[in-house]
């Protein structure tokens, strides 16, 4: 015991004397050790094996989940009818409106303790724009954002903008070209029916400046969830609005694919009884949350800004491409995924049966009973297996051909996929390519369409960005942002930097390493 | 080229030595690029030298090749084999005939199927080469094809070439052409003969009716520090391309070693600094965005 304590105490002052963490940061770690220290949830001898082997992985969420992984207030309605327990009246006007979301932002947890979501901005904000120049717009969006991302410098934040066209969405896109921050993350809303042309391109040549927005397939969402009722937070995660995600519990494909003998036992036998400790795994950490940690007696809830019938457990997966190809040895053929028909066939074949598993497996505390299939884009520490759905790093085709291969996985994946294409710098004297690969890309099916230019200093690790400059630094002087350190980590482990033109995705670095 | 379809009409056939699906640099968005086989220039800078002869049928590549893809048939023609290929491009670094046996047929209905297939990606198509303009009529039906195709009207064709083709080439196929890119290679005329093996005067020739139909899109300027002349002859070249409507883009393209053999591989690359020394000088003369590489390798 005095042994155990000993090293419990040594990696508190490792943390607490490392000379690149800011206190804050510091003081993160330290409770996410207080919380891992606490005995595990109650859990079968089959699902202690699966997280023991790295079959399934918990995402270093916890011992005792006392805060949902992702939360999505209702922003609109708080301002709208003000707080009690804030002790504030709703807002009359546009100054009002951004400074009570500067105040709610700062109780809104997540598994980063920093917000995920930050709102429909344009939507939230329209109603209060009055009779303000758009000079005076762009004026108070640019302090606003200012603000954001030096008192809340965690990429996984992320605002949502569109489909419609609007004088808050167009300075949006103005104001982050020009500031080029890494936070707070950006998606805009597409919806080909709504979203003027001018408007998308807009947005393209945006992501040529500085690798943002990120352009989500409005209808195939607003189809899974209701019109306006769901909001793209962290990385490319799609969740009901006023809800959220309880616990993201993931699947490696890759070591699951080793169980099985051939693709039918895969699909019909491994597949189906994994899923299955799935949601043992997703129950018990839901569990705790919802029955034993007291978060949904919180003002958020009480306020009606969350419910908590609209959180629902993510199934996270990766690992496809290996999963695939070690399959497809298995029947002794040898066509590799992102390469040929066949081999991207039967990934398609595996996200479908995930789809329909999901389906037809009731959880605890589910959005209508059910989890949410989501591919995941893999965290710092993961070595040799690639994230979601996405084809190997350095194997990739040219980005016409990437999209071919992969849109047949995104009908299926409810809270989206993660993945990421990098587009050669060359694209920077003409966005429109990035506008008419957008535009392929949300045809041909994509959910969501996300593009890095390899050149630009700020790039995407997943579902936040990173400065490459900061990277160069970081080692040496640490770093004022939360994510630079978790995207230092991905570069060393994954190699990330130095493979051709493309960048890692790494969701998150959960331990302190 | 010509062969017999089911409906036995003729229909063109081109030799293709490459398909990109995905291309920011050869004209607006992003575009289809098919790179025909075959230059009647002969430049001593060339970054894909392979792209200008059509195969001998020699045969010399064939034992080079490590996967058996290439063999001789009865016909004593060299045939590849595209499924056992791995491009490790043997072939095409031993032959001394600068082309290659990589070479896939594509009828017009073949291309516009492909065209079809990758429609919604597309701003338009762009043909390239070698030089383009030598498979003419093949070009003609395509881009006609195109744009007699309700899908695919919409999508912009546009030519890369060396100016070479006279006025009579350009009227046939302008009906059905949005834009071209045309290299500009060097000014005096010794200077172009040597750098290419033919005048720069069909090239003018060509800048100039392109301007006067409005169909020229992008003028290039290859800058080989020391070799061509378009520094040296910089006042002169700028006063050139500050006539030219002010909507034709000026790209300039730095000399690398990427591709290139011979004699030209002891020239020194043209630098990031000597590209933006040359830029300036340029500018100061040309009142437009002139556009320079992204990439210096």
């Amino acid at each position: 015991m005095s042994h155990e304590q000993s090293q419990l105490q040594k990696r508190f002052s490792e943390i607490i004397s490392d000379a690149n963490l800011s206190p804050k940061q510091k003081s993160n770690y330290l409770a996410l050790e207080a919380e891992a220290s606490l005995p595990y949830m109650q859990i079968s001898s089959e699902a202690k094996l699966a997280l023991e082997e790295g079959v399934l992985c918990d995402m270093f969420e916890g011992h005792a989940p006392f805060k949902p992984r992702y939360v999505l207030p209702d922003y609109s309605k708080y301002l709208h009818q003000g707080s009690k327990y804030l002790e504030l009246n709703a807002a009359t006007n546009f100054d009002e409106a951004l400074n009570m979301l500067t105040i709610l932002y700062h109780h809104v947890p997540s598994v980063t303790s920093i917000p995920v979501y930050l709102g429909q901005l344009d939507d939230v904000l329209m109603p209060f724009v009055g009779d303000l120049t758009d000079e005076q717009i762009y004026q108070k969006l640019k302090l606003f954002w200012i603000m954001l991302d030096r008192t809340l410098p965690d990429a996984f934040m992320h605002v949502n903008i569109g489909p419609s066209d609007n004088i808050v969405c167009r300075t949006i896109l103005r104001v982050d070209a020009e500031l080029k921050q890494i936070a707070p993350n950006l998606t805009f809303m597409y919806d080909p029916a709504v979203t003027p042309d001018d408007l998308l391109r807009q947005a393209a040549t945006n992501i040529c400046e500085c690798s943002k927005p990120h352009i989500a397939n409005y209808p195939a969402h607003a189809s899974a969830y209701g019109d306006k009722r769901f909001g793209i937070v962290s990385c490319y995660n799609s969740l009901p609005l006023a809800g959220g995600s309880n616990t993201l519990v993931r699947m490696n494909l890759k070591e699951l694919a080793l169980k099985a003998n051939s693709i039918q036992e895969f699909l019909e036998e491994t597949l189906p009884c994994y899923s299955q400790i799935m949601v043992e795994l997703m129950d018990a950490r839901s569990e705790f949350l919802h029955e034993k940690s007291n978060f949904f007696e919180g003002f958020l809830t009480k306020e009606g800004l969350i419910e908590e019938s609209r959180f629902a457990p993510m199934f996270g997966i990766y690992g496809m491409a290996e999963a695939v190809n070690s399959l497809m040895d298995k029947e002794g053929c040898h066509e590799r995924y992102g390469h040929s028909d066949k081999a991207n066939q039967l990934g398609h074949s595996i996200s479908e049966k995930l789809a329909k598993l999901v389906d037809s497996l009731p959880v605890k505390y589910g959005l209508n009973g059910k989890a949410l299939l989501h591919a995941q884009g893999g965290i710092s520490l993961d070595k040799d297996v690639t994230p979601g759905v996405r084809i190997p790093y350095g194997t990739e085709p040219d980005p016409v051909s990437y999209v071919r291969a992969t849109a047949g996985h995104h009908q299926f994946y409810t809270s989206g996929i993660s993945d990421i294409l990098t587009i050669d710098e060359t694209v920077k004297s003409n966005p429109e390519a990035m506008y008419n690969l957008c535009k392929g890309a949300i045809h041909a099916g994509y959910r969501e369409f996300t593009a890095n230019v390899a050149s630009n200093d700020l790039v995407r690790v997943t579902g936040y960005m990173i400065k490459l400059s900061e990277i160069a630094k970081y080692d040496e002087e640490g770093s004022r942002t939360n994510t630079t350190f978790l995207g230092n980590e991905a570069a060393k482990n994954t190699g990330i930097l130095e493979r051709k033109p493309r960048v890692a995705s790494i969701e998150m670095s959960p331990v302190y390493e | 080229m010509a062969r017999v379809i089911k409906n036995n009409k003729t229909e063109k056939q081109a030799k293709v030595s490459r398909v990109l699906t995905f291309s920011c640099v050869d004209g607006p968005g992003n575009r289809l690029v098919l790179f025909l086989q075959g230059c009647n220039f002969d430049c001593i800078t060339c970054h894909n030298p392979h792209t200008i002869n059509h195969c001998n049928h020699c045969g010399d590549c064939v034992e080079s090749c490590p996967s058996d893809a290439l063999s001789v048939n009865e016909l004593g023609q060299v045939e590849w084999d595209a499924v056992q290929c791995t491009h490790c491009d043997k072939c095409i670094e031993v032959c001394a005939h600068k082309s290659s046996p990589k070479i896939t047929h594509m009828s017009v209905s073949e291309v516009v199927e492909l065209i079809h297939f990758n429609r919604f990606f597309l701003n338009g198509i762009t043909v390239s080469g070698g030089e383009a303009t030598m498979q003419l009529p093949f070009i003609i039906d395509l881009f006609k094809a195109v744009k007699a195709n309700e899908a695919l009207s919409h999508l912009t064709c546009f030519l890369d070439s060396n100016g070479s083709l006279p006025t009579s080439g350009w009227q046939r196929i302008a009906p059905y052409l949005d834009g071209v890119m045309v290299d500009l290679k060097s000014w005096q005329e010794e200077t172009h003969q040597w750098l290419v093996g033919r005048s720069n005067h069909r090239v003018f020739e060509s800048i100039q009716w392109l301007v006067e139909h409005d169909k020229l899109h992008e003028v290039r300027l290859l800058h080989i520090p020391g070799k061509s002349d378009l520094d040296s002859e910089v006042v002169a070249v700028g006063a050139y391309l500050q006539r030219l409507p002010s909507k034709v883009k000026i790209r300039l393209n730095a000399f690398q070693h990427h591709g290139v053999r011979g004699e030209a591989l002891g020239w020194a690359k043209c630098s990031e600094e000597q590209m933006k020394a040359f830029h300036e000088q340029l500018s100061a003369l040309v009142q437009r965005t002139i556009i320079t590489p992204s990439v210096y390798v």
